[in-house]
């Protein structure tokens, strides 16, 4: 397994938006993972909102959280979406 | 075709867009703000989008519902930015046909784009408290 560091950026919305303080930001992380990657931005920075309440995308595509990040991924963790009356 | 956009939504002339001679059936759905939510009275929205993402996952549902449905013509707008009560935040139509698929189609593009397409809405109350929608953000007051 390898631990060199990856450059990542990283996107935020709506309430982790907030809760970040900034809309974006370059991270160097050992993170192998989203999934990992969230799981330690989550300690640092109180992160409210779970990993199965959360979907990710790495380059504008919707990713498993176990997929594999490269250095240079753009990663966007997506907060549930507000989508009108849940009562259809 | 699914677009995003800060503009206001033309009601009339999205439908006038999507004229289409060789279908009997056109289906619109318009979404609006409404002026309470929550038990609380709403003064405005934030509609908040991840752009590229939302417009190909716009797309793809879109594609989904040409390849399910015996429809011809499918096209949705939705509005980001402040909107207040009654404005439109939301458009979808579609034509075919028959109104069987038009409806059917039209029903369940709303329901796959509200599911899925990575838009968020934060609501202003009148008490000049806000909240996320959907999110665990706790009532907050600016």
């Amino acid at each position: 397994m390898s631990h060199h560091t990856k450059e990542i950026t990283l996107s935020y919305f709506a309430s982790l938006r907030e809760k970040r303080g900034q809309s974006q930001e370059t991270v160097s992380t050992c993170a192998e993972t989203p999934r990992e990657l969230y799981e330690t931005l989550s300690e640092d920075h109180g992160f409210e909102i779970p990993t199965d309440s959360l979907r990710v995308a790495v380059n504008d595509t919707f990713k498993p959280w176990d997929s594999a990040l490269e250095s240079g991924d753009e990663v966007v963790f997506i907060p549930p979406v507000s989508g009108g009356d849940q009562c259809l | 075709m699914f677009v995003i956009t800060e503009e206001r939504i033309d009601g009339p002339q999205v439908r006038t867009d999507l004229r289409d001679e060789s279908c009997g059936a056109i289906v619109t759905f318009k979404g609006r703000v409404r002026d309470h939510n929550l038990g609380r009275t709403v003064t405005k929205l934030h509609y908040e989008a991840y752009r590229t993402l939302a417009v190909t996952e716009g797309e793809t549902i879109l594609q989904e519902l040409r390849d399910e449905y015996d429809i011809h013509k499918a096209r949705a707008y939705h509005r980001i930015g402040e909107l207040t009560v009654t404005e439109l935040s939301f458009w979808l139509g579609v034509t075919a046909p028959h109104r069987q698929a038009a409806f059917r189609a039209c029903k369940d593009g709303v329901d796959r784009i509200k599911d899925r397409v990575p838009i968020w809405k934060k609501e202003y109350y009148e008490d000049g408290s806000s909240t996320w929608i959907n999110q665990p953000s706790e009532l907050s007051t600016e």
